[in-house]
């Protein structure tokens, strides 16, 4: 047993059923009780999606248990291939119906039902959202794909590929296809599929037509993409193109497999993100120190932009996603740091909190967390909340991507000058740690008292002079100086003073102290 | 297509009630199919803030922890006092003893949270179909850690209990370990159902006002601090979802008070009333002491009139409170109900309710989730009270919808907030109106 407050990734069966709702005319029949139900509001009310979730919950009861619940389970099936007529289903079991072992796949499979029927295993208690939704999609692509599929000659005709793994409630799907789109029709490639996101299953049949697949989130696509590759040949794209760099080596690679000229598409002029982090206003972002937490391949792509186009330093780097993991070891490893692989948020909190980094980049969960620690935040992975669902086109992927993400993680920073302002003029009534930077409120730390000026925010201990766990001593003076130090690096100040302090062997923190450390840790 | 002709493939089902309380009997559509509802579970995102020394832990799937975070969104950023001891492929192969694996994640727990007191062992789907005893475990771990914590069990389990059944079970949790009223002792009130702290002030002032001196409440806001029982206690239901909680009162000797549910003029005042007469309160002195508030209800509410009168309304079966809430806006909004639907119907607790509603208002019992929304569309009321699934779907579809959930995450009861009510049933129309996009 696990105890769990809050998860990064719900079961394997709401994978399957991003992917049933990213698909049309595909229906998903889910043995289950009432309750599992509750997975329709992820998609009605996160995504704010205006259709229901093309699944059929069964709802079993507790009195129906040994008597008919495999009879519920057909009637439902049944029901449903009647009433909403889909090329094809899928059948499953969420947790509950997996204990009673009612077999969904053949209790489906003896009906005779007038459309083919895809079954799936989800092992509720070994797997999670992300290799539920991968499984499912492989299952769909290797049960109607039409293996007697003959690709025409490349002669003559433009190179096609099949886009493969956007879903429904992902992270920012919907507006990454526009800009894999935009880059496909630059260099002259031709869109044979995308899957799951808008295709039928009819459309799936036909996915070995494409010459080639491009793997845009390998937590959902890769599984289909080595099956295609061995079965009809098709290679694959896998840089995932987060970030200028990314983005120009995901065009080479298209390119190259396409037989085309990556020319205009790498001299797209509308990438701006270059010029944005060269320019000297953002001098000020060198060597911010950042956390990054996602899923594997948002964290490591967020971990190439922050080091290598954005100049910043990446003091923390994890995902919770184990099946991906080995990408983000050697990530870590690049920066130079220890990888947190985890899906325990507590564990991850506390790693923040020790980091004490002047930016976190997340899911909702570190969100929260940077929020209760007063530390500003981007959100850059799933799963998210219904705010990272915007209105306006704002991609991850490609150039415009790098241009929104550039916008993203530099907003919620305090801008350079009103950092040297509030360092010279600690003293200004107006410069409280309850005021935050002046743009974003939501940012600051609670107030911590009534009294405006010079208060501790809640994450300090306020008291001058008090023993702290280590038994060392801060001044009166001391602390008071300490103070004076914003809000938003006083944290790590007092850590590497305490630190130095410790491994100095110092009883007391006084204002020597405090400048010795200040020297011992300048950068 | 007319409703009716929908109805007609339900004909099966349309059973004649025989419950003795509601003469003559009134037909109930009853169904069995998909349900779009929550499972009991869902009660503890209210339950555990209203008990502040509480803490409950679900004992379940993945699904669960994923059920409560995502209904309890919003609430992320406090830590809650609810977790899920998720249970992983070992637990079920019988290759650790669950119990074991349970004392071990509880004694962490309590290790990590001090301030509990009271610590509820929750059960789910899975934890129920694999006959996992939580009531032994809530026996041995009391056992160890009493008097500190005192450790419950109940099911919120969605093959037994739907959405608010789940703070039902909860209750009758608690019923046996509330202290003994000695059986000689004066009566005693008792409220029944988890109400926001200001609106249950508000009927502890009025009850106070009109001389009832001893007032208890359940689930009171410290869980160790339960109220009394026995029989001299007279209970008031504030919520109609509570019939296992009644029984269990009953067992110890309770005697409810039967009444309107508290909602709007008519509702709140017929309860204070029927507590008023249950403890022999001089009529007077109970009219004085509620006249205010009903003057100040009345006020509010005509407002509102205007905006719901001739209104046509279903409910999806959800929270229970469909039918005293579809009372209150057909009596004192002048509504037209098309279908009131609920997961279940306690005929007895809801009697008087129902001989309220008019002649064709069609009462339906369960779901089956396709042919109602079939029956909505062919209705086309002006407005759908229906689960968080199903609102942005009919919204898309053009039909006005009301949240459900908010119905019982918002201070609805009484006087002061029977205005308010009203207005999450008005705004939706308004804002349909307002728009012009």
């Amino acid at each position: 047993m696990q105890l769990a407050v809050w998860t990064y990734e719900g079961p394997p069966h709401v994978g399957a059923m991003r992917v049933a709702t990213a698909m049309e005319k595909l229906h998903y029949v889910l043995h289950a009780p009432q309750g599992d139900t509750y997975a329709d509001l992820l998609f009605t009310m996160i995504e704010r999606r205006g259709k229901r979730p093309p699944v059929t919950y069964t709802t079993f009861e507790a009195r129906d248990l040994g008597k008919d619940t495999a009879q519920i389970f057909q009637d439902a099936a049944r029901e449903a291939v009647a009433r909403f007529k889909p090329q094809a289903i899928i059948v499953g079991a969420s947790c509950t119906a997996e204990l009673i072992q009612d077999d969904p796949a053949g209790l489906s499979e003896a009906m005779g039902l007038p459309c083919p029927v895809i079954p799936l295993e989800l092992p509720s208690y070994q797997r999670k959202e992300n290799w539920g939704a991968a499984e499912t999609f492989y299952q769909i692509v290797r049960t109607l794909a039409d293996k007697s599929v003959v690709r025409e000659p490349r002669e003559g005709r433009p190179a096609r590929v099949n886009i493969l793994g956007p879903t429904a409630l992902g992270f920012r799907h919907r507006d990454d296809l526009v800009e894999i789109r935009k880059i496909l029709a630059l260099l002259g490639v031709e869109v044979n599929l995308v899957a799951p996101l808008g295709a039928t299953p009819e459309d799936i049949t036909r996915i070995g037509q494409a010459d080639f697949n491009i793997v845009l989130y390998p937590e959902i696509a890769d599984e289909a993409a080595r099956w295609l590759e061995k079965t009809f040949d098709q290679p694959a794209v896998r840089t995932v193109p987060i970030g200028v760099g990314a983005t120009r080596s995901f065009i080479a690679d298209v390119a190259e497999l396409a037989g085309a000229d990556p020319t205009p598409a790498l001299g797209d002029t509308s990438s701006r993100m270059p010029w944005w982090s060269r320019s000297v206003d953002s001098t000020y972002l060198t060597s911010k120190r950042v956390f990054i937490f996602g899923d594997a391949t948002h964290a490591v792509a967020a971990a190439r932009i922050a080091r290598e186009e954005l100049g910043f330093e990446v003091c923390g780097l994890g995902c919770y996603s184990r099946e991906f993991a080995r990408e983000v070891r050697a990530e870590a490893a690049r920066c130079g740091i220890e990888p947190l692989i985890t899906d325990d948020h507590l564990a991850v909190e506390d790693a923040i909190a020790a980091a004490a980094p002047e930016l976190v980049l997340g899911t909702q969960m570190e969100r929260h967390i940077a929020k209760r620690l007063g530390i500003p935040c981007a959100v850059i992975s799933a799963p998210v909340h219904v705010q990272d669902f915007p209105a306006r086109h704002s991609p991850q992927m490609g150039f415009e991507g790098a241009n929104v993400i550039f916008d993203t993680w530099v907003h919620p920073l305090v801008m350079g000058l009103e950092e040297h302002l509030l360092t010279m003029f600690r003293e200004d009534f107006e410069f409280s740690d309850e005021a935050g930077a002046s743009h974003h409120a939501a940012h600051s730390p609670r107030k911590a008292s009534v009294q405006a000026v010079s208060e501790a925010p809640v994450e300090d201990i306020p008291a001058p002079a008090m023993a702290d766990d280590d038994g060392t001593l801060w001044t009166v003076e001391a602390e008071r100086e300490l103070k004076k130090i914003p809000f938003f690096v006083r944290g790590k100040a007092r850590r590497n003073t305490e630190n130095f302090a410790a491994a100095e062997g110092r009883r007391q923190i006084d204002l020597e102290t405090l400048y010795d450390a200040k020297a011992h840790y300048a950068r | 297509m007319s409703a009716l002709d929908i109805l007609d493939g339900c004909a099966a089902e349309l059973a004649r009630d025989t419950g003795p309380a509601i003469a003559p009997a009134r037909p109930v559509l009853r169904e069995r199919g998909q349900r779009e509802v929550f499972c009991g579970l869902t009660g503890i995102i209210w339950l555990h803030r209203k008990m502040q020394d509480a803490f409950f832990l679900v004992v379940g799937s993945r699904t669960c922890a994923h059920l409560l975070q995502s209904a309890a969104g919003v609430m992320i950023f406090a830590e809650p006092r609810f977790a899920t001891a998720i249970m992983e492929e070992r637990d079920l192969a019988g290759m650790v003893d669950a119990q074991d694996e349970l004392d071990r994640v509880v004694n962490r727990l309590l290790e990590r949270r001090p301030d509990i007191r009271t610590l509820f062992l929750v059960g789910s789907c899975p934890s129920e179909v694999i006959k996992l005893d939580l009531a032994k475990a809530a026996q041995r771990l009391g056992a160890v850690h009493m008097p500190r914590v005192r450790i419950l069990n109940y099911s919120g389990s969605g093959i037994e209990t739907t959405f608010t059944q789940g703070e039902d079970a909860c209750l009758s949790a608690l019923v046996p370990v509330m202290p003994a009223l000695a059986a000689d002792a004066p009566k005693e009130l008792l409220i029944v159902g988890s109400l926001p702290d200001i609106v249950e002030d508000q009927f502890l002032r009025l009850f106070a006002e009109m001389g009832i001196a001893k007032v208890g409440c359940l689930p009171a806001r410290n869980a160790r601090d339960l109220p009394s029982v026995g029989p001299g206690t007279r209970y008031l239901l504030a919520q109609p979802f509570l019939g296992e909680t009644a029984m269990a009162l009953e067992g110890r000797g309770a005697q409810r008070i039967e009444a309107l549910f508290p909602f709007g003029v008519d509702g709140t005042s017929d309860w204070l009333r029927a507590a008023g007469e249950a403890f022999g309160i001089d009529r007077d002195l109970t009219e004085q002491v509620i006249a205010p508030g009903r003057a100040r209800a009345a006020r509010a509410l005509a407002n509102l009139r205007p905006q719901l009168e001739g209104k046509r309304i279903t409910f999806l079966p959800d929270s229970q409170l469909e039918v005293p809430l579809a009372r209150f806006l057909q009596d004192e909004l002048g509504m037209e109900l098309v279908e009131v639907g609920t997961p279940y119907l306690h005929r007895a607790h809801l009697a008087r309710e129902l001989d309220r509603f008019g002649p064709n208002v069609r009462l339906s019992e369960g779901q089956h989730l396709d042919r109602q929304l079939d029956r909505v569309r062919a209705d086309r009321p002006d407005i759908t009270v229906c689960g968080l699934g199903l609102a942005n779907p009919l919204e898309g579809e053009g039909l006005t919808t009301k949240w459900a959930i908010e119905l019982v995450f918002s201070p609805i009861h009484g006087f002061d907030q029977a205005a308010d009510l009203a207005e999450l049933f008005a705004r939706p129309l308004r804002r349909r109106d307002m728009l012009e996009i």
